[in-house]
């Protein structure tokens, strides 16, 4: 595959549990074209949310390489991974992580701030009214709705025009409708701004949207599909 | 200007409110508010001495002799130099009373006599009438005033006769405030005030007398004190003369809140430190309960030093808020109370609000509050993005980066070199952080060892059919930190209580129960040469004497040491500080044992030889050959040093730390002193029979001056025992915030406990089992701790013999367990009263 912007080679990961060491992943090799849409799918303890983590660098391989936009993020401490991050990646987890002492502008303007972006709360605002937030900027996360807290991690993972959108099942505490809103929401995102995006999901509606489809099973790569154009 | 990015975050952060943080504030207050008491209040001393330092002093300036009054010379320097000069005199003396148709009754006393210009500042207050008429002849006799409690102890009126000596005086008034009273220090017995031209008759005042005259002088208001003084002790520097001035116009007293202060603001520290234990506790549990938050802020693309910086400005934030309450409770507190002590204290006060002792309790506070908070934010730096899917708690790191362990080290060497340096204590200050050190790493031992052991009992046998005593060893064992926290703050707390109680407790033992077994009734003071044989003779002859002891009494002052002024060879030590007894004696006394050197020979008589007492020699720095020289009655005699003699002046003997060849000392004008061991029922004849024959003769009862010195420590065991207070209340919010925080814990497993059908009155009883085993074990390591401080203070510093304090002891391990009980109780009431379902329901 042509200019991947992911490149996993003979990846592992390995835990230490109380009854001994966990394979979480056993040996993942893999490539994400640029501007791509994957869908990683799996049952529960697959290691679907270990595999997308990686790729964000907030986990970090045992073994094998993690190549992202041509940096290896195995060599790289957490500071590094950090500053990785805030330049080139936007993230979206299931359960939302707003920082709860944070209004909904606060949220979305905080990687901006960490960059040194002398106009984070305006491109902010601009982001939260790009997902339909424009009036709840000095909310509470605790004064939102579930998809609204969504939306506005959605306008967060975006606002810094990422190169690389990562989503960890962002329906999960959705119920359906909210759920489709999000993922509409999510794509619009992506085509805007021509992200790549790897996305962690259990709705087959919704892996059925994405470019390909990889499949795990305890700890390695299942099955490799393309999705049906 | 734009702030900073954790600048930012922090005080987003800190909108949610200091919910959580009460423990924290309320442990940084009250160790600041503490210490800034204890410095407003002796500021406020030092202030008080410091405006009223003429009156305290008698004059601008005072000139004090000892043994003699003032030559010709001297007096003419005053008289051209002082635009006034009033002479007193002070001594002990017996004064006798004898009621009509009673016996006569004796009691020791202080005699100040005056001249008619005394006094020069302030005003002699009496019970009735003013000074100079009291003092006049009333009916034939001179005048006498007397404090109230010698009025009390002889049940005197006014008219009565008394005798000093062999001069009656008449008792006209009630002595109520004598104005340089508390410059003259420390005295044995109840003041009296005379006129020193009534004493001429008495025989109080002859050559070799033990008596101080002291010159008190007033100055033109532009005067150059400083001038002055070196003038005078250029000229007289050779006549043991002493120079105080309204400068430091009562060194004594002032050295005395100064230590007493630098000492309380010390075991303050202390409770900074237990207060401490509660700010890091409190600092993880908020920085726990953030760690979504921070991994967040990491996914977002913070860096491990934004966070660090994002939460150091959080804290320190927090950390001025509650300095600030601490600071303004601790300048407040002294001016509440200022109405209900200013009376009390035998000094004169000058409340207000100080900036000097606020600043320093600032420092103290933020510096420990750093101390105490760098370790669990560096900790919190260290929390992985992944942690928000993941519990990785497991996996941190157990100890901070090197950087964090090395910046902590740094700010704890700052704190311990900042107090040492304002307390001017340095030893006293550097142990005091030798104790705080050692107690805290022995506390964090126990701590560990107790969860240890809890984690082994409570899968052992003993716990089988015992589920309540299961359940409470292990909740001890678990992982939630409480055990740490509780026997850290609340064993701290009870370690300065316990060392506070086994130092007072060994303190008492060593000035009244420690008596030898064989200690003397009296003393005898101001023997003459001539009256010698004729005493002897007298109280040999009592029934029940047992033994006399009598020697030689001069006293001097050491002036110079190998032809150095002394101060500059021996510092502060007490053998340079003011005047000192001096005997001789031809042979080696009866049980000294020399150490080093030679005892001179019966017939010598080359230059003056001089033995002195090892233990001073060593802490001096003095060898054998050294020279000594001693100011006695204005004439300097230089002795080298031939021997050093152990002296054990425990024991209530005769003892002298300088001793020299008769013929260096035997031409100068002497006393005698004199102990006597005798039956207690041979005192009352042994003092009737000395004091008819020989008048001039003081006697002090043993026991009674070891009552008084006893007496006069009472108010700073009172004052270090409120220091010791104040740090176990801090212990015991410590206390109350762990058992708070582990409220939420509790209400679940007893909530789960219920479900699988315990009864409240278990789930009750293993939570009393808990807070007492926790508070039981921090007693018991604050006993450890206590005894070994107990223990080096009695035998290092001040060479008494330890012994332990079981009572004191059993009350702070039963206080321990008693405090941590309650407290434990209180928050047990919650979990017990909640619904399992709701609970249950909530958690899922």
């Amino acid at each position: 595959m042509s200019d991947s912007v992911i490149a996993l080679e003979d990846v592992t990961l390995t835990l230490e549990g109380n009854a001994g060491p966990v394979n979480i992943l056993r040996g993942v090799s893999m490539h994400v074209g640029r501007g791509e849409t994957l869908g990683l799918v799996g049952p529960s303890g697959s290691g679907k949310s270990s595999l997308l983590m990686l790729m964000g660098g907030l986990e970090t391989a045992t073994g094998g390489s993690v190549m992202v936009l041509g940096q290896d993020l195995t060599a790289m401490n957490e500071d590094a991974l950090a500053r990785f991050r805030r330049d080139h990646m936007g993230v979206v987890f299931q359960s939302f992580h707003l920082i709860p002492t944070m209004t909904a502008i606060e949220n979305v303007a905080t990687p901006l701030e960490l960059a040194g972006d002398p106009d984070a709360f305006g491109k902010a605002s601009a982001e939260l009214a790009a997902v339909g937030l424009g009036s709840r900027e000095d909310h509470y996360p605790a004064q939102l709705s579930g998809g609204e807290q969504q939306r506005v991690a959605l306008a967060r993972a975006a606002v810094t025009r990422p190169e690389i959108l990562l989503a960890d099942e962002p329906t999960g505490n959705l119920d359906g409708s909210t759920g489709d809103a999000i993922i509409d929401l999510l794509f619009g995102l992506r085509d805007r701004h021509g992200a790549t995006l790897v996305m962690v999901t259990h709705a087959p509606e919704l892996a059925a949207r994405c470019d390909r489809v990889i499949g795990l099973r305890d700890g390695a790569l299942e099955s490799l599909a393309e999705a049906a154009e | 200007m734009t702030m900073p990015v954790p600048v930012r975050l922090a005080l987003r952060e800190l909108r949610g409110g200091l919910a959580g943080f009460g423990v924290f504030l309320a442990c940084l207050a009250l160790g600041v508010a503490a210490i800034a008491a204890v410095g407003s209040v002796r500021q406020a001393i030092e202030q008080g001495l410091s405006n009223e330092a003429a009156a305290l002093l008698g004059g601008d300036a005072e000139m004090e002799f000892t043994y003699r009054l003032a030559s010709a010379d001297e007096l003419a320097w005053m008289d051209a130099n002082a635009d006034r000069v009033a002479e007193t005199v002070d001594f002990r003396s017996m004064v006798a009373f004898t009621p009509e148709g009673g016996e006569t009754e004796r009691a020791l006393v202080q005699v100040k006599a005056v001249d008619g210009f005394w006094p020069l500042y302030g005003e002699a207050v009496l019970g009735d009438g003013d000074i100079g008429t009291a003092l006049l002849d009333t009916g034939g006799l001179p005048g006498l005033v007397a404090q109230r409690i010698l009025i009390d102890r002889l049940d005197l009126e006014i008219g009565d006769v008394l005798r000093l000596g062999e001069q009656d005086f008449r008792l006209t008034d009630e002595l109520v405030v004598e104005p340089d009273g508390a410059a003259s220090g420390f005295g044995l017995g109840p003041r009296v005030i005379v006129l020193r031209t009534a004493l001429a008759e008495s025989g109080l005042l002859s050559e070799g007398s033990l008596y101080e005259s002291e010159y008190k002088l007033a100055f033109a208001p532009e005067s150059d004190l400083e001038a002055l003084k070196i003038d005078a002790e250029a000229r007289f520097s050779e006549t043991g003369l002493r120079w105080r001035d309204t400068r430091d116009g009562a060194p004594g007293v002032s050295r005395f809140v100064d230590r007493l202060g630098s000492f309380l603001v010390l075991i303050g520290l202390a409770g900074l430190a237990v207060g401490g234990v509660g700010v890091s506790a409190a600092v993880r549990a908020y920085l726990e309960g953030k760690t979504e938050t921070i991994a967040t802020l990491k996914t977002l693309g913070a860096t491990g030093g934004t966070v660090f910086a994002t939460y150091l400005v959080q804290i320190g934030l927090l950390s001025l808020v509650g300095v600030g309450i601490g600071l303004t409770l601790g300048a407040i507190a002294p001016l509440i109370a200022a109405p209900f002590i200013v009376d009390r204290l035998p000094v004169p006060v000058e409340f207000g609000v100080y900036a000097g002792p606020l600043i320093e309790a600032g420092i103290y506070g933020l510096l420990t509050a750093l101390i105490f908070t760098v370790w669990p934010l560096a900790r919190a730096r260290d929390i992985r993005a992944a942690e928000l899917f993941r519990d990785l708690t497991a996996g941190r790191r157990s100890l901070p980066r090197p950087v964090y362990i090395a910046a902590t080290l740094g700010l704890v060497a700052l704190l311990i070199g900042v107090a040492t340096w304002l307390s001017g204590a340095t030893m006293l200050a550097l142990s005091t952080a030798a104790g705080i050190i050692i107690a805290l790493a022995i506390l964090l031992v126990a701590a560990r060892g107790l969860r240890a052991a809890a984690r082994r009992l409570a899968r052992g046998p003993l716990t089988r059919g015992r589920p309540a005593l299961r359940w409470a060893l292990a909740a001890l064992g678990g992982p939630s930190g409480e055990t740490a926290s509780v026997v850290l703050s609340l064993g701290l707390g009870l370690t300065v209580l316990a060392t506070v109680g086994q130092i007072d407790s060994n303190l008492r033992n060593l000035i009244t129960s420690d008596l030898p077994e064989r200690a003397p009734a009296y003393f005898f003071l101001d023997i003459q040469n001539d009256q010698l044989p004729g005493f002897m003779e007298r109280a040999e002859a009592v029934p029940g004497v047992e033994d006399i002891e009598t020697a030689p009494m001069l006293r001097g002052i050491v002036t110079r040491i190998n032809d150095a002024p002394a101060t500059e060879v021996a510092g502060e030590h007490w053998v340079v500080r003011g005047d000192r007894g001096i005997t001789y004696s031809q042979d080696v006394p009866e049980g000294v044992r020399l150490t080093a050197g030679e005892w001179w020979a019966p017939d010598y008589e080359g230059p003056p030889l001089m033995s002195f007492a090892e233990e001073e020699a060593v802490e001096i720095g003095l060898q054998l050959g050294d020279t000594v020289t001693v100011n006695i009655l204005g004439r300097d005699i230089t002795a080298t040093i031939a021997s050093f003699r152990e002296v054990e002046f425990q024991n209530m003997g005769i003892n002298f730390v300088m001793l020299m060849n008769p013929a260096a000392l035997q031409s100068a004008p002497h006393t005698h002193i004199a102990t006597v061991y005798a039956e207690p029922d041979a005192e009352a004849p042994l003092l009737r029979e000395i004091a008819e024959a020989y008048p001039n003769i003081t006697a002090v009862r043993v026991r009674e001056a070891i009552e008084r010195v006893a007496e006069s420590l009472e108010g700073l065991s009172a004052a270090t025992r409120w220091g010791a207070a104040a740090t176990l209340l801090t212990g015991l919010v410590v206390l109350i915030g762990a058992a708070a925080a582990g409220e939420r814990r509790r209400v679940f497993e007893a909530a789960v406990l219920k479900t699988l059908g315990a009864s409240r009155a278990r789930i009750l009883s293993s939570f009393a089992l808990r807070s007492a085993l926790i508070g039981a074990a921090a007693g018991a390591v604050a006993i450890l701790g206590g005894a070994i401080a107990g223990w080096w203070v009695t035998e290092v510093v001040m060479d008494g013999t330890y012994r332990f304090e079981p009572f004191s002891a059993f009350a702070i391990v039963t206080g321990g367990a008693l405090a941590s009980l309650l407290a434990g109780l209180a928050f047990a009431l919650r979990p017990l009263a909640a619904k399992p379902a709701g609970i249950l329901r909530a958690r899922e």
